[in-house]
Parts: structure tokens; C-alpha cells; sequence
């Protein structure tokens, strides 16, 4: 992607040379010192509330690179990437499924979604886990048997609900995706020859994502704070071990601060990341893409020298 | 001469309408045959039947003295598999009126996607092949450029290249410059006049009289789903026989 930076140089607003331009007094709003001022106040007490507070304030940085912490951290970060990936094979798989003409597929897939969206996710967890009451044992032939209170650790408990609960929803983004797709683009693509297959993987997919990226940028982040729920099935996550860190060394709530520091830092992580990759996808549909904050960045620091890709 | 497209007896109807009562029409290899008619008639219906984007259910159509969509054995008609009706597809090139290039795919992009991704021929091979067809219809500058980036007579012409990269046997033309801005139509019809000198079999939809007229071998008018006239588009342009297609003829000449 070639970005003209010199297009950006400049304030867009100076005004043209020729007539003389307006100086005019602008209109007075003390209206909007009023609100700020309440606006601000509001504010100070909340913060002044919470130092005045019996909190433990020093608790926080001193657990919050703790070795168990930062394992509950990767935990969750595991739970949420692969449970986005069983959610997002899943949804395609059932969003095909129901624009299908087979009516049995496209039936199921129909009940899937009213099933997994229609109850709390919290109880599919426990129902996952405690599925040992319909089948006892789990036997997969000569490759595996067990019993189910075995094999059903908290982590596959957790990968298992979160994953087939998002599956549900994933399907309904990607299916709106996929018809949002102009018919004309398949009906191109078949007359030059192009298989169903081809037909959907090279050239209705990539103009879907451009609607599907979107939402699930929102459904990781959801993501990212439902695994909190996990830890009711007994997996270390996250918001498991801080509440038991902060059960032990007596500062319960000091720990649930540290806990919400780190989930602000990793979605504003993963917002940055679906910055980039709606722009990946925007490709072709604007005329020119406005620079990254990183582009901005160089052009404004290093002028000097030109960005990757232009050639001079 | 061969018969490119043969048509008998075809009948197409959507739900309880019906749209094409019984087409029949032969379409010589070579040549440029122009379909015309009011909207409704069922011209673009026909055109779309030909590479199978519709389903006929009644006649036989023939591309090339092969059955479209069918295979027959005996007395019995066999629907063809979807592969087997992608490979037809691959010698019928189709432009649309509006266009329906990729908008995620540069137009050089484009113009290679089927050759890479159907026929299996090397990226090198499929650019280079792809600047050529690009500089024939007067677009080699415009090789990186996005759908969005082009105007429409631009994109149309992209399509066309797109089309012809599949080295097509025929070529259906929807409506090709219907959906120009008037002062872009002629870059279009330049293309579609130096193909047609080149030998190209071409079926055009079109409102393009004057286009028909020079460049057309043999035209048809039809109307209601019918063929009401067919011959010489000269003759029947200047010279119609039947009063639908005066009629026709006054309103939009």
C-alpha cells in the first residue's frame, strides 16, 4: 500500500489568498464552563472518594507482574484466542450452512444458533461440565476412553462452552457478510469459469470481511471479558487468580482493580490490531486510505525520509 | 459457416411469468449479432441462458453443436455436474452492464484472477498477458488502479479484458454501455468494434442502434419473449417490416 504523505501535509483550513478573510468575535458559550466545571468536579470527588478509601493502593504494582498473575493472563489470553477460533470456524461453517438449499443443513444450522444464543452462556458452562450425567464414560474406540469427569478438564469445559456459544453468534455476522456480497460478483465470477468453491473463497469472502471484521473485533473483546466466567468451572484465568491472591493476602478488591488494568490493556491491544486489519480489508473500496498514527508519526518526525513503498 | 449458438424453441419463466416463448435464432461463427428490444423483452434473459447463468425449460440451446447444461443420452436429458458447466463457461465470455469487476482486486488483478485460478497459468505468464490485454483496450496505465479508482467506461473496458483473458470462443455482451455517462459510451463501442474486426463471435444486448447498425452482421428485435424480426440490421434498422419493431424503432432512433 503506497500512502501519498505529502497529501496530509499542512492544516487542510488555511484560508485562500485573495480576499481579505473575516475577523469576526466569536460567539461567547459560558454554558460549556458551567458544565465542564460540574463535569469536573463530579469527577474529582469520585477520585478523591476512592483515595480517601480503605484501598491497599500499594498491592496493585506489587502483584501485578506476579509469576501466577501472568499465568492467569496467558490462560486467558489462550481461552480467548482459541475459543475465537472454534467461533469463527464454527460461524462460517454454520453461516454456509444456512444460506445452503439443502433444507436439513440449513435447519440445523437454524437450531444450532437458537439454541447456543437463546441461553446463558454461564449455564452451557456448567452444563459442559457436568454432562458426566449423560454420559459417564467417553469412548472414542481404540484412540481414547475415560471417564467424562475426566476428560472434561476446566480447560476443554471453557474451550468448549465459550467457543460453541460464540460459533452461534459468529455465524450470524458472517452470514450478514455473505449477503452482503452483490449477486453480480458471484454471477461474474461463474461466467468466467470459477468453481462454487473458488467462487467463495477468492472472491465473495474477502469483500465480506470488509462487514465482518467489524463486529468481530467487538465479539474478542466480549471475548476477552466473558473468559472471566470461566473461572466459576475452576479454570485459572485472569480473574481467578486474582481473586485468589486477593483472598489470601487480604486485598480482595485491590486485585479486581489489578484484574480490570489488565483486561484495559489487552482490549485496547486487540483495537489496535482491528484498526490495521479493517484497513487490510478496506482495499479497493476508498480511494485513498488516510495514514496510520505510525505513518503520521514518521512523516512528521523523520520528513526527510519517505515511507516504504514509494518510490521516488 | 458454423452455427456459434443455436437456439430452438427456448422457454424460460420465472415463477408464473413468462419471460422467453419459444427463441429460436442461429448465431454464425465470426459474426456480430445484435439483440434489441424494449426492457422486458427477454433479450438479456436469453443472453444470460446461453452460459447457463438461467435454466430454460423448454427447447434445446446449442453452443458451438454442444447442448447447454445438459448432456443427452438416448431420449434423456442429464443435468451437468457444476464443474462440467464451469468448463463451458470458460469459452463464453460475459461483460454486464454493470460491470461486476472484483472492487478488492487492482484491475491488472482482475484480468489475471480466472487464467490463474481456472486455467492454472503461472502469475508471470497471467500479468504479462494482463498488461497486453489492458494496453489493447487502452488502459495499460491504469493496471494498478482499483474499480473504484476508474470512471465507468474505464471499468468496462476492464471487464472486457477480463472476459477476453479466458481466450473465449464468444463473447455475450449485457447492455455494455447502458450504464455510461453518454460522452464514455464511445470508448467502449472502439473496443468492442476492434474485437468484432478481429473475428470474434460476439452476441450484444444493446440500445446502440447506431452500433448495430455498422458493426452488426445480423440483428434480431425482439419483444414479449418473441423473435418478431430478424435479418440484416441495416435492412431492418432503415427498413423494419413489422409495425411492433416501427414502433419500437420511432420511439428510440
Amino acid at each position: 500500500m503506497t500512502v501519498d504523505v505529502n497529501k496530509t501535509d499542512g492544516p487542510a483550513d488555511t484560508p485562500p489568498a485573495g480576499p481579505e478573510a473575516i475577523k469576526a468575535i466569536p460567539v461567547r458559550h459560558p454554558g460549556r464552563y458551567v458544565s465542564a466545571a460540574i463535569a469536573l468536579g463530579l469527577l474529582g470527588s469520585i477520585v478523591y472518594a476512592f483515595a480517601q478509601g480503605n484501598i491497599n493502593w500499594g498491592a496493585v504494582p506489587e502483584y501485578f507482574f506476579n509469576d501466577r498473575v501472568i499465568e492467569g493472563l496467558l490462560n486467558t489470553l489462550l481461552l480467548t484466542v482459541v475459543s475465537m477460533l472454534i467461533g469463527i470456524v464454527g460461524g462460517i461453517l454454520l453461516a454456509v450452512m444456512r444460506l445452503s438449499k439443502n433444507p436439513v443443513t440449513s435447519s440445523i444450522a437454524w437450531f444450532y444458533i437458537w439454541f447456543f444464543r437463546g441461553t446463558p452462556v454461564l449455564v452451557q458452562l456448567f452444563v459442559w461440565f457436568n454432562l458426566g450425567i449423560v454420559f459417564t464414560y467417553i469412548n472414542l474406540g481404540p484412540i481414547y476412553k475415560d471417564y467424562w469427569s475426566v476428560f472434561m478438564t476446566p480447560l476443554l469445559t471453557a474451550l468448549l462452552g465459550l467457543g460453541l456459544n460464540e460459533a452461534a453468534y459468529m455465524a450470524e455476522i458472517c452470514r450478514a457478510g455473505l449477503l452482503s456480497v452483490d449477486e453480480g460478483q458471484t454471477e461474474a465470477s461463474h461466467a468466467l469459469g470459477m468453481s462454487h468453491a473458488k467462487t467463495l473463497r477468492r472472491i465473495v469472502i474477502p469483500q465480506a470481511m470488509r462487514v465482518i471484521v467489524p463486529p468481530t473485533g467487538n465479539e474478542v473483546i466480549n471475548m476477552l471479558k466473558t473468559t472471566s466466567l470461566v473461572s466459576a468451572v475452576g479454570y485459572m484465568d485472569l480473574f481467578k487468580v486474582a481473586q485468589d491472591i486477593g483472598q489470601r493476602a487480604g486485598s480482595v478488591v485491590e486485585m479486581f482493580f489489578l484484574a480490570s488494568a489488565w483486561y484495559l490493556i489487552l482490549t485496547s491491544v486487540f483495537s489496535v490490531g482491528q484498526y490495521y486489519l479493517e484497513r487490510y480489508y478496506a482495499k479497493g473500496s476508498t480511494r485513498s486510505l488516510p495514514p496510520t498514527p505510525v505513518q503520521r508519526f514518521k512523516a512528521a518526525v523523520l520528513p526527510a525520509r519517505r515511507p516504504k513503498g514509494v518510490s521516488a | 459457416m458454423t452455427a456459434m449458438v443455436k437456439a430452438e424453441g427456448i422457454h424460460k419463466s420465472f415463477g408464473a411469468v413468462q419471460v422467453l416463448k419459444g427463441i429460436d435464432l442461429e448465431v454464425q461463427t465470426g459474426e456480430v449479432f445484435c439483440l434489441i428490444g424494449p426492457s422486458g423483452s427477454g433479450k438479456s434473459t436469453f443472453l444470460r441462458c446461453i452460459n447457463h447463468l438461467e435454466k430454460i425449460n423448454a427447447g434445446r440451446l446449442y453452443v458451438d453443436g454442444e447442448l447447454v447444461g445438459y448432456r443427452q443420452k438416448g431420449d434423456k436429458l442429464y443435468e451437468l455436474k457444476d464443474s462440467e458447466v464451469a468448463l463451458k463457461r470458460r469459452d463464453i465470455g460475459m461483460v454486464f452492464q454493470r460491470f461486476n469487476l472484483f472492487p478488492h482486486m487492482t484491475a491488472a488483478e482482475n484480468v489475471m484472477e480466472a487464467p490463474v485460478q481456472v486455467k492454472g497459468v503461472s502469475r508471470a505468464q497471467a500479468r504479462e498477458r494482463a498488461r497486453e490485454l489492458l494496453e489493447k483496450v487502452g488502459l495499460g496505465d491504469k493496471a494498478g488502479n482499483y474499480p473504484s479508482q476508474l470512471s465507468g467506461g474505464q471499468q468496462q473496458r476492464v471487464a472486457i479484458a477480463r472476459a477476453l483473458a479466458m481466450e473465449p470462443k464468444l463473447m455475450l455482451f449485457d447492455e455494455p454501455t447502458s450504464a455510461l455517462d453518454p460522452e464514455l459510451v464511445g470508448d467502449v463501442l472502439d473496443v468492442m468494434r476492434d474485437l468484432a474486426e478481429s473475428g470474434m463471435t460476439m452476441v450484444v444486448v444493446t440500445h446502440e442502434m447506431g452500433f448495430a447498425r455498422e458493426v452488426g452482421d445480423s440483428l434480431v428485435f425482439m419483444d414479449g419473449g418473441v423473435v418478431v424480426e430478424s435479418g440484416n440490421p441495416r435492412d431492418v434498422l432503415t427498413n423494419p417490416q413489422e409495425e411492433r419493431t416501427q414502433s419500437f424503432l420511432s420511439k428510440v432512433l
